[in-house]
Formats: C-alpha cells, sequence, structure tokens
C-alpha cells in the first residue's frame, strides 16, 4: 500500500530515465522507471540528487505528476535560467542515463478518491505537477468526484498538460484558463492574475466544502489561499503547496 | 558509492560550505512554506501561553509579550525543502525568559500555531538559549507570511520545528509528535545529520 512506502527508511534509489519529453517551452515532462518502487499517493513529491565527479552534490524536490502506476513516475520540471538542478534536468539529462532519487515523500498535500469531494484545484504554471497526479488517478480510478481546475499560465503554448486535460475534461472534470501574459487570437477566456471575483466564478460555493488544493508559486498561493479564506471556504479545507521561483 | 551524473559541475555554494549543511542550497531570498492559507490574528485578540505540565497556565497578551526582555539574534536556518539562509538577523524573547517562572517536569514540548500546526520537540532542544519566540525579522515587524506577528525560531533544527503564527507552548511528559512528523518528517529534524524524513 502507498501510504505505508514512506514509513521505512526512505533509500536513495537508481532510477532510469525512460522518456523526457517538452511539454512547453520551458518545462519537460520527464519519466523514470524505478525498480522497487512501493507506490505513492497524489499530491506527493521525490528528492532528486545530482553528484558531480568530485562528490559534490545537489538535492531537489519535485512533485510526483502521475498517477500510482506500477514502478513509473513522472515529474515536470520548469527550467529556470539561475537554477542549479533544472537547466541540469532539462538540458543535459537523456533517456538511458540514470539518476538517484528517494521517495514519495509528504502525506499532508495528498488526495485518494475514497476522500470524495468535491475537488478544487488551482495552479499556477508548472504548480499543476502534483494536481496532475490527482486528475489522472481520478480517471484512472472511474471517480465522479466533481472536480474544478482553474490554471493560471502566461500564455496558451505555456499551459502545462494542455493536450491532456482537454482529453479528460467532462465526466464532471471542468477545466478553466487565464492567461496572464498573451493570448492567442479570439481568446475569451480569463486574461489576468488568479483574483476573488475569478474565484467566486469557478469554484464550488464555499457551502459545498469542496476540498481545496492550491499549488504555485508562492505570491500565487498567498493570494489564492487568502481569496479563498475571504470568500468564506474553510481555512482547514484548503491545502497549500508552494515552491520558490529561486534555486530549484 | 553514489552514482555520477555525467556533465553534472553544480553551482557550489557560494559562502562557507562549513555552514551548509548536507542537501542544502543558499539562497538569498526568503522563501515561503506552509501547508494552509495564513492566518491574520489582530493583536488585541493575540496572546502567547504556556500551558500543559506545569502548575499555573501562564499567558501574555500583545502588550506584556513586547514589555518582556528581548534579545537579537543572527542565525543561520535551514528549510528541509532544501534551501538555506546565512545570518538573519531577529528580534525575540527568549524561551528562556518564558520559563524563567515556571516549575515543571516536563520532558518535551509542542509548539502550537494559528491554524493548527504543531510541532514537538524536547524541552532541552528550547532551552539554554537555543531558542527564542521572534517578532522582528530584519530589524522590521514580521510579515504575516514569514510568521508574523510571532513566530518560533528554533535555527539548530530544519525550520518547520520554528512554528510560525506561534500562540503558545504545551509542556508535555511524553513525546507527542506534530503536524509534520506524523505527515513523513522526522520526529527530531537535524540538518547537520539530514534528518528530513521518517527513518532518517
Amino acid at each position: 500500500m502507498a501510504g505505508t512506502a514512506v514509513l521505512g527508511r526512505l533509500k536513495w534509489e537508481v532510477a532510469d530515465v525512460v522518456e523526457i519529453v517538452p511539454e512547453t517551452p520551458r518545462v519537460k515532462r520527464i519519466v523514470f522507471e524505478v525498480p522497487g518502487w512501493a507506490g505513492h499517493r497524489a499530491g506527493q513529491h521525490v528528492d532528486i540528487r545530482l553528484t558531480a565527479e568530485d562528490g559534490y552534490r545537489a538535492e531537489r524536490s519535485y512533485s510526483i505528476a502521475s498517477a500510482p502506476d506500477g514502478t513509473r513516475i513522472e515529474i515536470a520540471v520548469e527550467r529556470l535560467d539561475d537554477g542549479e538542478v533544472s537547466p541540469y534536468l532539462t538540458d543535459e539529462l537523456r533517456p538511458g542515463d540514470q539518476i538517484e532519487l528517494r521517495g514519495p515523500v509528504g502525506g499532508y498535500f495528498v488526495w485518494e478518491p475514497t476522500e470524495g469531494g468535491p475537488l478544487l484545484l488551482v495552479a499556477g504554471g508548472s504548480g499543476i505537477a502534483p494536481l496532475m497526479a490527482m486528475i489522472r488517478l481520478r480517471a484512472a480510478a472511474r471517480s465522479d468526484v466533481e472536480t474544478r481546475l482553474l490554471c493560471s499560465s502566461r500564455s496558451w503554448a505555456e499551459i502545462v498538460y494542455r493536450r491532456e486535460l482537454d482529453q479528460l475534461s467532462g465526466d464532471g472534470l471542468t477545466v478553466a484558463h487565464t492567461l496572464t501574459r498573451t493570448q492567442p487570437r479570439g481568446w475569451t477566456g480569463y486574461t489576468r492574475r488568479v483574483d476573488r471575483e475569478m474565484l467566486a466564478e469557478v469554484a464550488q460555493a464555499p457551502d459545498e466544502s469542496p476540498l481545496v488544493y492550491v499549488c504555485g508559486p508562492t505570491p500565487f498561493v498567498e493570494a489564492v489561499a487568502t481569496a479563498l479564506v475571504d470568500l468564506g471556504h474553510e481555512a482547514r479545507l484548503i491545502k497549500t503547496e508552494r515552491f520558490g521561483a529561486t534555486g530549484a | 558509492m553514489s552514482l555520477i551524473s555525467r556533465g553534472f559541475r553544480g553551482r557550489r555554494a557560494d559562502g562557507d560550505p562549513a555552514r551548509v549543511p548536507p542537501g542544502q542550497y543558499l539562497t538569498p531570498d526568503f522563501p515561503v512554506l506552509s501547508a494552509g492559507p495564513t492566518p491574520h490574528t489582530p493583536l488585541e485578540r493575540w496572546d502567547f501561553s504556556i500551558v500543559g505540565e506545569i502548575d499555573e497556565p501562564r499567558r501574555w497578551t500583545w502588550e506584556e509579550f513586547q514589555a518582556l526582555p528581548s534579545e537579537e539574534v543572527t542565525v543561520d536556518i535551514h528549510c528541509v525543502t532544501k534551501w538555506s539562509k546565512l545570518d538573519t538577523v531577529w528580534r525575540g524573547v527568549s524561551v528562556d525568559t518564558l520559563l524563567n517562572e515556571v516549575e515543571t517536569s516536563a520532558e518535551y514540548v509542542v509548539e502550537f500555531a494559528d491554524g493548527g500546526y504543531t510541532t514537538n520537540l524536547p524541552l532541552e532542544d528550547v532551552t539554554g538559549g537555543k531558542a527564542c519566540v521572534a517578532f522582528e525579522y530584519d530589524g522590521g515587524p514580521l510579515e504575516p507570511e514569514h510568521g508574523g506577528p510571532a513566530r518560533m525560531l528554533v535555527p539548530h533544527l530544519y525550520f518547520w520545528k520554528s512554528a510560525k503564527w506561534v500562540r503558545g507552548l504545551r509542556l508535555l511528559a511524553t513525546d507527542e509528535p506534530g503536524f509534520w512528523e506524523v505527515n513523513g518528517y522526522h520526529n527530531y529534524g537535524d540538518p547537520w545529520r539530514e534528518q528530513r524524513y521518517w527513518g532518517d
């Protein structure tokens, strides 16, 4: 059972890079085969460790974007120009390479179909990753939990997992996008940062008590979580995951 | 013997490597990590209390708390999400000052905070000058997203042991794992021994 995987010591394991696919101009999907992977829960993350020839090491955490699926896991890596680890993962790493990782980690920002819903997922950029794991798990489990996803991206081309989200929409999953910098010709969707009015339109009413998961850069998560509390959503139902803009 | 990452050089720490625990990197920024929305408790409703294994629970209002002797400390902080920040400057009230008037047989403590967050430590890890309740950062009031109006500061442990929005300490005879400690994170959290997760 995935939930017990974290009980023992989380050992560093050698994973094989199976697939690296550009998802947007700045984000790549990387699929690993991890022999002995004991499974994970949607929303958890892994730690990745790089070691230079002289023994210098760097570690970073990445949310798992895939639903539990045997010994395969997928992460979505956004290339940060001043980053230490992400440019290596997006530019240097090749299928067939090996990498050290350990996980799964984290027992709070997680969702299981048995928890029900409704679900409200709010993603800023590559913050979609752990929410994608939930959306994929929901589909794989044929869950009919009413789910709304609000995705904030800079442009149409930078929507992470856009095609797959299009395919998974329907069957109780509604996807809304806001494009904050540039929009394609004829765009009729939102064109501004997520705010209280947008959340009031997209989200379930507070008295439906949706389980809320918000992931993105810190200012995004601060703004969204505060607006949701202002709208009357209970703070205890709002789970947040944040990433800093530096160093990752 | 660990795997060499072909072609990886790394950026290396631009500060003193001896001050950076294993697996950490230095950041000039102050990233924010928390599990839920930021609480905003008005100062007139804020208090700090010490409860649990003591004869008489103690409680300070914001005004009373501000009147306690405070100290400025400069410390390095280490977050379990891998960033470390050197030479951060805080002002706060030492836990020794708060416990000065308290008789207790407790050996453990749980920090409790607005929003329901808790974290547990041995009592000896917050005494002897090792911890304070901080209300200023870098010469100004502590911002809400960084835990203001006041947060714990226990810099020798990973930073989740320094509860934001702290409202008090519960003194306990036995250990009682807190929020992250029941969610996969290490019970003690020493960054120099890289005690990030259960079993580390």
